[in-house]
């Protein structure tokens, strides 16, 4: 299993045109292979985020070639894109984004409803479990916004596990989170890649964080200066 | 899965807006309630009013117009056929107004599967000698019975038994105006002479009530036979034949080829109402208008409400793209939300219409000249309740399509770095 390209960034570039054109991704290159914790590093505005969204197939508009799971995405219809999202992409995001018209439980379920693959209560029974992994099955019937931010962030990363996607992204998921709920998340994330050889992105601004992983891209201007 | 995915999403959403959901709603509610009333009101009123005048009307009337001939005899001359003919002061010959072997020509009806029923009909212009003053009139002969099932003639006798008029010799039903004129009372015995000079009395048994007040002044009725005898004629006299249809839309056509065939004149219903179904056709128009126009208004509310959604759900709809739900399904989302404030705005709506033509109908409304309706008129045409449903959906799917295009849309990148 091990040694398998999950993601395979090739001379990445990426432009913005407002107000002038920038170009804020410079040939970025790298490869993330299965199993492996990466974190990305970098300061604010060398274009982690813009990367993490290119990489997430939400952002298309860029140059050079993107394959995850060795599959060409670059260029491919939107609807194939919002399938990989589904079906091999956990993303966690600063803020937490649930969907407060939902309980917890309905929250993680989603993308499995989505993707279709599982029965209601296959999926209801697969969402308890990852609620189980961050201690959060207790919270499962209440609405998303009853709970902590830290919390939230729990059933965040819960809700990216549903599909047993091939990676997950973060961006920046501690950074909107105290220190004790951020330690609580980074130990989630230490679980996830020993226990369970989760491949993981993680954007972090914490070298702490950083230090905990198996690798560190660090990223400065635009460009990856490392990899 | 799919659809129930879509579904419940639709769900949650609408429920988190609860209120603005149930304010559109209530603008289909109420566009489809009026919608369905003012049609079933509207055409109930048209019915009424077409009632009056089309149910006694005979769909086709065959009759002997008194017309100058349209050959005349210098056109038989040879020496004079390459000629022009310039006749002056042409004036119509005294041709008989009696439709000549009436009997063959109705026998030739009866036989015709299109007709539902003929009726003969004399009319005899009269004066009604009242005092020292004579009252100008007209005196119809008609088969009582025949008059009656085809032309509701019996639901025009407003006093007295119509059926007199076959069972009392010399019985006249006078109409309500002209009675009121002369002063009779039913059992009275009127005086009539002829244009021809003959007087004869008759027995008032009836009054008869059009509603057309031109009409009551001048129009009585007697048997056949009576108007036949007054006039020193035949039992072979008949001016008119009035034929009914089963389809009325086939008068035109059918006119047309038993005038061929019998050369008498016709008339058609359709030819001589036209501007009587003008009136209804604009009739309905207006409503038709007014009613498409509410509901464009409460398509407009929905396409509000619904903008004002997908804004305040950005968040909602960008995190569902990052989850993997491709625009097909927010937009289908969007237009599940739409069509169901449509669909049970829709069928709220049609419910109360109904109620509210059931309402109407329990209005009373008396008019001298309508002796047959007691209450407002409604037609409860299950047409309108389609029309009604079929908009409220279409409606509502286009006040949909374009917030739902919209959302589709959304890049969930914009919205996600815009925090
Ligand atoms: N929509 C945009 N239009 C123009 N410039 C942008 C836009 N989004 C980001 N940028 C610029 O791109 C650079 C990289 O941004 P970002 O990827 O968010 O950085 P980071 O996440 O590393 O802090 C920054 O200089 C930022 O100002
Ligand atoms: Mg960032």
């Amino acid at each position: 299993m091990r040694g398998k390209p999950v993601i395979e960034a090739q001379k990445i570039n990426k432009y913005f045109y407002s107000p002038e054109k920038t170009r804020v991704l410079k040939d970025v290159t790298f490869q993330v292979t299965r199993g492996e914790f990466v974190s990305i590093m970098g300061k604010s505005g060398c274009g982690k985020s813009t990367l993490l969204y290119i990489l997430s197939t939400m952002d298309t508009d860029y140059e050079g070639s993107l394959l995850i799971d060795e599959e060409e995405v670059s260029g491919k219809k939107a609807n194939r894109l919002s399938e990989i999202r589904n079906e091999k992409i956990g993303f966690v995001f600063q803020f937490h984004y649930l969907l407060n018209e939902f309980s917890v439980l309905e929250n993680v379920m989603i993308p499995g409803l989505k993707l279709g693959k599982k029965s209601k209560e296959e999926l209801e029974h697969v969402a308890m479990e990852k609620l189980r992994i961050f201690d959060m099955q207790d919270h499962a019937l209440k609405k998303a916004n009853q709970l902590s931010g830290g919390q939230k962030q729990r059933v965040a990363i819960a809700r990216s596990l549903m599909n047993d996607p091939l990676i997950i992204m973060g961006d920046e998921p501690t950074g909107n989170l105290d220190k004790k709920n951020s330690d609580i998340v980074f130990n989630i994330f230490k679980e996830l890649a020993q226990e369970f050889h989760q491949t993981m992105l993680i954007v972090t601004h914490d070298p702490e964080f950083a230090a905990g992983t198996d690798r560190i891209i660090e990223m400065e201007d635009g460009r990856v200066l490392n990899s | 899965m799919k659809t129930s995915l879509i579904l419940n999403m639709a769900r949650a959403l609408m429920l988190a807006r609860f209120k603005q959901t149930v304010v559109a709603g209530v603008g289909v509610v109420f566009s489809i309630t009026m919608f369905v009333t003012l049609l079933s009101f509207m055409n109930g009123l048209n019915q009424l009013l077409d009632g009056l005048i089309l149910n006694r009307t005979p769909h086709i009337r065959f009759y002997n117009e008194i017309k100058a001939s349209t050959s005349q005899p210098i056109e038989a001359s040879e020496a004079f056929s390459d000629h022009y003919h310039i006749i002056r002061s042409i004036k119509p010959a005294a041709s008989r107004t009696s439709i000549y072997n009436n009997e063959a020509i109705i026998r030739t009806f009866k036989d015709d599967l299109r007709v539902k029923g003929v009726a003969r009909k004399i009319a005899a212009q009269v004066f009604f000698n009242v005092g020292a003053l004579d009252v100008s009139g007209v005196i119809n002969g008609i088969d009582v019975e025949e008059e009656s099932r085809l032309f509701a003639f019996e639901d025009y006798v407003i006093a007295g038994d119509f059926l007199d008029l076959k069972y009392t010799a010399n019985s006249i039903i006078l109409g309500k105006g002209a009675a009121d004129r002369m002063l009779a009372e039913i059992g009275d015995v009127v005086q009539v002479t002829t244009a021809q000079g003959n007087r004869i009395q008759l027995k008032v048994v009836g009054y008869y009530q059009s509603g057309l007040g031109e009409l009551d002044n001048v129009q009585s009725y007697a048997s056949i036979g009576t108007v036949q005898k007054m006039l020193s004629e035949t039992p072979s006299y008949v001016t008119d034949i009035q034929v009914k249809l089963h389809d009325f839309d086939l008068a035109p056509e059918m006119a047309r080829e038993y005038k061929e065939i019998f050369g008498i004149d016709a008339d058609d219903i359709q030819t001589v109402n036209a501007q009587f179904e003008a009136g209804t056709g604009i009739r309905s128009m207006i409503s038709y208008a007014v009613g498409i126009t509410l509901l464009i208004v409460s398509g407009f509310g929905i396409y509000n409400i619904l903008n004002m959604m997908i804004y305040e759900k950005m968040d909602t709809i960008a995190i569902l793209k990052a989850i993997g739900f491709s625009g097909r399904d927010v937009n289908m989302i969007f237009i599940t939300i739409a069509l169901a404030i449509g669909f049970f705005g829709g069928i709220i709506g049609l419910f109360f219409g109904f109620l509210a033509g059931l309402g109407i109908e329990q209005v009373p409304f008396e008019l001298e000249a309508l002796p047959t309706i007691k209450t407002l008129p409604v037609d409860f045409n299950p047409k309108y309740y389609i029309i009604a449903g079929v908009f409220s959906l279409v409606t509502t799917y286009f006040a949909g399509y374009f917030p739902a295009r919209k959302a589709s849309s959304i890049d969930p990148v914009d919205i996600i770095r815009g925090k």
